[in-house]
């Protein structure tokens, strides 16, 4: 059961008295992603007890949840009417919360073939940096009315606004998931996700590591058998365990102490020539890197193949922990940051030191 | 109509436009009245103003250079694909550069491996999957202007189509754009890779309708064709039955590729002019198509079925060839030309509001049209709430397409009041402006002010479309209260 608490009026007021003194503000729903992204400064503002799900219609294909609320809570509800969040948002810990989700804009493995989150949020309510009220995009899948900025907000970790709710498109659960295994090199295996990506097949996951290829597939029974006799390979006894486990970071490969970067790159780019264990993902558009080498280094490999580099995890925080933009888009990143929070009291440093 | 008067274009001094010319090749600016009448609206031609002049650059370095120069001038820019906007999006200014990218019109490149064309936006949308088809793949979003419609117009309005609830608009279907902004600069947003750094500009750029900059290409993902694809044509006796049903798909798991649902008047209208096999007497029908591997699409067609005749279809047909297919759906991607025959002219509604509100808001569209005395057919994309009243009126009668646009703004505040939204694909442009101050709050409308001018601090991308200014809204609201009563002034309008 979720419990119906609405703090928006004690949010508001916090910020609104820490804008005044521009006193900054580290914005934490569950505490479970206070790995990612530069160092979090400023007082705690706890949106973990804004919590509930003001609307939901199943035939609607629409949820909309108060920011506090626990994915895994909010997991359990869609379950029930058989639905999904189609994106597949990773559960660093049982207290991660929908609107940490949102504002660390992060994906599982379904990403590439589903959409990412900001694909499926429709409207977001917020607080500014002055702790004023706003409501943008609608419950509505098609709306382009104003700017977009419920996508905008997506993944701004927390820079642009406090998220108090989202309303998110919802997918029916398929009825049935296969995992099928390929025994390859790493090579062969980024041809293989790119040829069955280019397939008209049901498949919402592609991931490499350690010589292995899976590839799974979801939809109705007779779809999902008719793809597997199209595509062969090996059907293993723990079956579709691997995703869970890859989505969570929960997989033995996440076990390190060595930095965890997260690249991003087109999926027909080759194997990276870096040094460290790699876990490939997303049909070959994710690689995760484990890696001691110097953050420049990787930044210009994976730059050369029009990609861009996070430091996932580890290593040292205060640098450049996001890709550095272009002069010109930085600076319109930096207006918008002004536009939403003019005295830079939301998370300030935790997306770029000026942001 | 609101027609401009004929202007010549004095209000820019001589060195202006020798400073165009020298940009410009020799064919690329137009300024006599004659070169410039074509452009005098796009596709809203209740409001037409001939541009200062048109520019037709064809390489980069000139738009960049043609921007720069209207910044430094303070002369406003309009850009303008093809023209199709339903909205008002591309509506010239006297006073401002129409900026036509129609010559931009080259697909770069497509690679079938990643599955991605990089095309510049001049190119039809229609021609992007004609340039995949060799390879298995398409461009998925199918606005209805598809045939005629480029890319880089569909970018500004983020444009959808009949399969967007299974794949989802502009927006979700590309990966990057390469952008002049209003100073010259150039700037790339999104990348090939699925994820960018810092914020999603991508997003925030699309469905922008040319407010923030111009966009010179532009990256889109490419999908397999699906293997097959069927039809089911299904009769109502009551539009709530077929609104139930819809809801009874969604809830029995069902994602259909397409789903659509015409009213009687536009069945009628549909049928005269088609010929498409609709049973002329029914209350609704719908028409709902599902793709996929064969095994996949005859599954969900069971299930279609199935869900229509517990519901209570009258009548239920399966496509059993593609000629078929295409058949049911002559009908329904038809229907605006069709409406067009019963009426000397008509006025398509773009509001979208929750499903299960369907026949609230229809009800109330009854009562709006005897109001006004107009008639109303209705077109509805029921997979997502995307409704198209078409207001059928006279535009020779004085007086008849101001009291369109005023049942159009009700029908669209009508919407907002169930949950709804003013637009669902067609853009605000400046059709819209006024429900704008009804859906927004003013601390809203100045956060959308906020965005604009960090890209353009001077105003002077496509000045006065998609956001009325606070001052506009004031005025707009208080004559609401004089025609009785604000709706729902505080309701969450989620």
């Amino acid at each position: 059961m979720i419990q119906m608490n609405d703090r928006t009026a004690g949010l508001s007021d916090i910020i609104s008295a820490a804008a005044s003194v521009k006193r900054s503000l580290q914005i934490v729903g569950g505490a479970s992603k206070l790995f990612y992204g530069r160092e979090p400064a400023g007082e705690l503002l706890a949106v973990g007890n804004h919590t509930g799900i003001t609307a939901y219609d199943p035939t609607e294909l629409v949820v909309t949840v108060r920011a506090g609320t626990r994915l895994s809570d909010l997991a359990e509800v869609l379950r029930h009417e058989r639905q999904m969040l189609p994106f597949e948002p990773p559960l660093f810990g049982s207290l991660t919360t929908i609107g940490g989700t949102v504002a660390c804009g992060l994906s599982g493995p379904s990403r590439p073939y589903r959409g990412a989150v900001r694909d499926f949020v429709l409207g977001v309510g917020l607080l500014n940096g002055r702790g004023e009220r706003l409501r943008f995009g609608g419950q509505v899948i098609k709306n382009v009315a104003g700017y977009d900025v419920s996508r905008l907000i997506t993944g701004a970790m927390g820079t642009l606004g406090v998220i108090l709710d989202v309303s998110i498109r919802v997918h029916p659960l398929p009825e049935t998931e296969k995992t099928l295994y390929y025994e390859l090199t790493e090579q062969q295996a980024l041809k293989k996700m790119n040829e069955v990506s280019g397939r008209p097949l049901p498949l919402t996951g592609a991931c490499y590591y350690q010589g292995v290829l899976s590839l799974r597939l979801s939809g109705s029974v007779e779809g999902v058998s008719a793809a597997v006799d199209v595509l062969g390979g090996s059907q293993a006894s723990d079956g579709d365990a691997i995703w869970a486990t890859l989505r969570d970071h929960s997989h033995p490969y996440f076990v390190s102490d060595k930095p965890l970067w997260r690249l991003s790159v087109p999926s027909v780019a080759g194997s990276l020539d870096l040094a460290g264990e790699t876990f490939v993902e997303w049909g070959g558009a994710l690689r995760w890197l484990q890696s001691e080498l110097s953050p420049d280094l990787i930044r210009a490999s994976v730059e050369a193949l029009g990609g861009h580099a996070t430091l996932f995890r580890g290593g040292d925080r205060s640098g450049s922990v996001f890709h550095p933009n272009a002069r010109a888009l930085h600076e319109l990143n930096v207006r918008l940051k002004r536009t939403f929070d003019p005295d830079g009291i939301l998370n300030p440093g935790r997306l770029y030191p000026d942001i | 109509m609101k027609v401009g008067n004929a202007t010549s274009n004095k209000g820019q001094s001589p060195r202006f436009f020798r400073a165009l010319r020298d940009i410009l090749p020799a064919d690329g600016l137009l300024v006599s009245d004659e070169e410039r009448r074509p452009y005098e609206c796009d596709g809203l031609t209740g409001y037409r103003e001939l541009p200062l002049a048109v520019a037709m650059p064809d390489q980069l370095d000139q738009v960049e250079q043609i921007l720069s120069l209207c910044n430094t001038q303070g002369v406003p820019v309009i850009a303008r694909g093809a023209g199709t906007g339903l909205s008002g999006g591309a509506t010239p200014r006297r006073d401002a550069l129409l900026l036509s990218m129609a010559r931009f019109s080259r697909i770069i490149d497509v690679d079938p491996v990643g599955r991605t064309a990089r095309v510049e936006p001049g190119v039809r949308n229609l021609a992007i999957s004609e340039a995949a088809a060799p390879y298995g793949l398409y461009y998925a979003p199918d606005p209805s202007s598809q045939i005629a419609c480029t890319i880089g117009g569909n970018v500004a309005e983020n444009s959808g189509g009949v399969h967007c609830l299974k794949y989802g608009l502009t927006v979700h279907n590309i990966l990057r754009l390469d952008v002049v902004l209003i100073d010259g600069e150039k700037i790339t947003v999104g990348s090939e890779a699925l994820d960018s750094p810092g914020y999603d500009l991508l997003a925030l750029m699309t469905g922008s309708e040319g407010m923030l900059g111009v966009v010179t290409a532009i990256t889109v993902r490419l999908l397999p064709i699906p293997v097959s694809a069927k039809t089911v044509l299904a009769g109502f006796d009551d539009v709530e039955k077929a609104a139930d049903s819809v809801a009874k798909l969604i809830a029995a798991g069902v994602i259909p590729a397409g789903l659509e649902m015409m009213d009687n008047p536009a069945i009628r209208a549909a049928e005269d002019f088609s010929e498409a096999g609709y049973p002329r007497d029914a209350a609704a029908i719908l028409i709902c198509e599902v793709d996929g591997t064969e095994a996949e699409v005859d599954r969900q067609i069971e299930l279609t079925r199935s869900v229509f005749e517990i519901e209570g279809a009258t009548e239920i047909q399966v496509s059993a060839t593609e000629q078929e297919r295409q058949r049911f759906w002559s009908g329904r991607k038809n229907a605006f030309p069709a409406v067009g025959r019963i009426s000397p002219d008509y006025y398509c509604i773009d509001g979208t509001i929750p499903r299960q509100q369907l026949g609230r808001v229809l009800a109330g569209i009854t009562e709006l049209s005897s109001t006004y005395g107009l008639r109303v057919a209705n077109v509805f994309h029921a997979g997502d709430g995307n409704l198209h009243p078409l207001i059928l009126y006279d535009g020779a009668q004085p007086g008849e397409f101001e009291r369109t646009e005023a049942l159009g703004g009700k029908i669209l505040e009508l919407c907002i009041e169930v949950g709804g939204t003013i637009t669902g694909e067609h853009g605000v442009g400046l059709e819209k402006l006024d429900q704008m101050c009804v859906q927004f709050k003013p601390s809203e409308l100045e956060h959308f002010h906020g965005v604009k001018a960090a890209f353009d601090p001077r105003g002077l991308l496509n000045p006065g479309k998609a956001v009325p200014t606070l001052a506009r809204c004031a005025e707009f609201n208080a004559m609401h209260v004089h025609d009785g009563r604000i709706p729902f002034p505080d309701i969450d309008r989620f």
